[in-house]
């Protein structure tokens, strides 16, 4: 039977982890990732679980140990947040490079300068070409499901590729809410175990793990990551499926939110959906057909959903909650890039929200609304909401 | 004889070299000798040995895919995490034996090598990090005095008026003043830790201390003076015959640190002075011409002097007294 807890993200993350039971985890804290790695080292010292926890000295340490601990043939993960993530950077792609499954929830915030703790998504989008496949989570429950649907998607052999699990630092991370957490059992069997096929260990059959690559390999390498991003694409489908199997809770690439009949749509990611959500239907409740999209899933982009989701509706308009200088936000970016073969093309609107963790409220995102229904909406200009100017 | 030569020959005679020949490192390198002695040391103690390598030569030259150099498991990731890297897959061979998902029994060596750059500069961090945290692993420095992977810039390992292209020797500077970084004290400060300096001149005492090293359960390190013919400018037969005179004329003395007790492994009967190993080296032929430079083998020599005499006495006060 699941237990429904009273708990934090932070807290309902590492539950996954802990009935996920890697072999190896290797962690450095960083607010507002650091409650994961405390709870998770608790269970370790408690021998609740008996991973082999690599406690490193840095993000970039971190990183290059689960790439040595996965290559080696274990099942392995870490967690990190902005900073965090920027530091283990150069790694994140060589893990990737390498086909390593490893799962990474990250407590998303505000990358500096100035600095700043609080949640917004620069991180996730900074890495958001490395190669890692990108799940999205807009309460606590959503980062427990996704990250047990991130360890069963990375390790299937024809996707091989590592997975993030963004989850809004402080909001997520630190808010409690109610999660249900499912059977130690049910997890385990879901999860199963991890068979690598060329592990570091075996030593009777050596491997050469991260060899030079030039000028005639470098690119065929990279052709073939693409392929793994194509069929974890293909798997996400199936996966997501066996997990309602087990849990009841029904996920895809897109949460569709009121968007049957929608004509005014709100694109945004995470939790201020939530938000959002409480919007659409006050908006409702006014006659207004007002619907939202909240991808689960950002790499590999739903574009195809995204089209077919949006095609014909008469405004969308686009939250992201992170710059791109210089150029368009990128959620808003990608999403206009998959309006392009719309047959009815809507009007669209780019609206940058809550950058270091300020407050997303009802009123704020009524107004892109607003702008929509108004026929306001400018596909060239970035608007902001919140903004003191 | 510390290690078994009887079984180190049967290897050769075998050819079970974990590190083969096929490799393209240079003519008279002596990264690839400090390479096959420390692996073969290993397998003729039993060991499965498993290797990591920094970015550097040694990596570069050795698995140019689809080719390998390397008959045993081996893993590269990056410039700076070797350490990291190889202590992440130790934690996995400890996790995997534990829970008995191993599919091998043999006993696994972890051996890591580095070169300078990624030792002394770049991958201090993580190798402080990785000997703090107390993993089974055999770090092996092959130590050239400079990024010589990339065309000889200077390191924290370069010695004073070697010229190096981002510190050369010019009118009006003799090059790089600082003397080298003092590696091995540095790792021997960490708890619980065998660490020792090696010369590719003295292949039995580097292959004692790497079977000290493997055996110590815990963090090893040893620091090979290991010269790059190339931009050291010597000829290629020549690496060995510099070492010596580097261990002769006390820049590179043969000692170790296991566990806080120091050892002088190497005594010479007669010492040399510093100014011979300079003047048989090329890279410092552009410095010797510089006035001033007099002046720093002066100092060369007497900091040489001093840290033997220093190196003497912390052996004595040192005797027995095992930190662990």
């Amino acid at each position: 039977m699941p237990t429904k807890l009273a708990i934090t993200g932070a807290a309902a993350v590492a539950h996954a982890m802990r009935q996920i039971n890697p072999d190896v985890v290797a962690a450095y804290p960083i607010t507002p990732q650091t409650p994961i790695v405390e709870y998770f080292a608790q269970f370790v010292a408690d021998g609740v679980v008996d991973t082999v926890m690599v406690p490193v000295e840095s993000e970039h340490s971190a990183m290059s140990a689960v790439v040595g601990s996965a290559a080696a043939g274990a099942r392995t993960m870490t967690a990190t947040a902005a900073n965090g993530l920027a530091l283990m950077f150069e790694i994140v792609y060589i893990a990737a490079s390498m086909r390593l499954p490893i799962v990474m929830p990250i407590v998303n915030r505000a990358l500096s300068g100035p600095i700043n703790i609080h949640g917004d998504h620069s991180d996730a989008y900074a890495v958001r070409d490395a190669g890692w496949i990108q799940l999205m989570s807009e309460n606590s429950q959503e980062a427990y499901d996704l990250t047990i649907i991130a360890t069963k998607l990375a390790e299937r052999e024809e996707v091989l590729t590592p997975a993030m699990v963004n989850l809004d630092g402080f909001i997520t991370s630190h808010g409690v809410e109610g999660v249900e957490i499912l059977d130690d059992e049910v997890v385990k069997d879901f999860v199963g175990q991890w068979e690598p096929k060329y592990p570091l260990l075996d030593v009777d059959n050596p491997i050469t793990h991260g060899p030079l690559d030039l000028f005639d390999y470098y690119f065929e390498h990279h052709r073939q990551q693409q392929e793994g991003l194509k069929n974890a694409y293909k798997a996400l489908p199936e996966v997501f499926a066996e997990y309602e199997k087990i849990s009841g809770r029904k996920y895809d690439f897109l949460d569709l939110y009121k968007m049957e009949d929608a004509e005014y749509v709100m694109v945004v990611m995470n939790s201020a959906a939530s938000t959002a959500k409480y919007v659409v239907d006050e908006l409702r409740e006014k006659g207004i057909k007002a619907g939202l999209i909240k991808p689960w899933v950002f790499t590999p982009f739903p574009k195809k959903e995204f089209l077919e989701a949006l095609d014909g509706r008469k405004a969308v308009v686009v939250l992201d909650r992170a710059m791109s200088f210089g150029k368009e936000a990128p959620l808003y970016s990608l999403v206009k890039s998959a309006l392009y073969e719309a047959k009815e093309r809507p009007m669209i609107g780019s609206y940058v929200y809550g950058l270091g963790g300020r407050d997303v409220t009802p009123a704020m995102l009524h107004i892109p609304f607003e702008e929509a229904m108004k026929g306001e909406l400018d596909p060239n200009e970035e608007r902001y909401l919140g903004l003191k100017e | 004889m510390p290690v078994n030569m009887k079984q180190l020959i049967n290897l050769v005679a075998k050819e079970d070299w974990p590190f083969t020949q096929g490799h393209r490192l240079c003519p008279g390198c002596n990264a690839p000798m400090v390479a096959k002695w420390a692996t073969m040391t290993a397998k003729a103690l039993g060991y499965e040995p498993v290797v990591g390598a920094a970015t550097g030569c040694l990596e570069v030259s050795t698995t140019i895919y689809p080719f390998t150099a390397w008959n045993v498991p081996y893993i590269h990731n990056a410039f700076e995490n070797v350490a990291a890297t190889i202590s992440g897959a130790e934690a996995a061979y400890r996790s995997l034996k534990n829970r008995g998902k191993l599919k091998t029994d043999k006993p696994i060596k972890f051996i890591a090598f580095g070169g300078d750059g990624g030792t002394y500069d770049i991958g201090l961090q993580s190798l402080s990090g990785a000997v703090e945290r107390g993993h089974d692993f055999l770090y092996i420095l092959y130590d050239n005095e400079g990024y010589m992977n990339t065309g000889n810039q200077r390191s924290g390992s370069t010695p004073p008026g070697a010229d190096a292209t981002t510190e050369p020797v010019g009118k009006v500077k003799t090059g790089k003043v600082q003397f080298k970084k003092n590696i091995v004290e540095i790792i021997g400060a960490h708890e619980n830790v065998y660490a020792a300096t090696a010369s590719t001149s003295d292949p039995f005492d580097f292959m004692a201390k790497v079977e000290k090293g493997l055996k110590h359960e815990g963090p090893a390190f040893i620091a090979v003076l290991a010269p790059c013919v190339r931009f050291w400018r010597i000829p290629e037969s020549d690496g060995p015959k510099i070492t010596k005179l580097a261990v002769e004329t006390k820049y590179w003395p043969l000692y170790e640190i296991d566990r806080g007790v120091y050892k002088i492994t190497r005594k010479p009967r007669n010492f040399k002075p510093i100014e011979e190993y300079i003047r048989s080296i090329g890279r410092f032929r552009k410095a010797l011409q510089h006035p001033e430079y007099k002046e720093v083998i002066e100092e060369m020599q007497k900091y040489v002097d001093t840290r033997w005499e220093r190196l003497l006495k912390f052996e004595e006060a040192t005797k027995g007294m095992y930190l662990r």
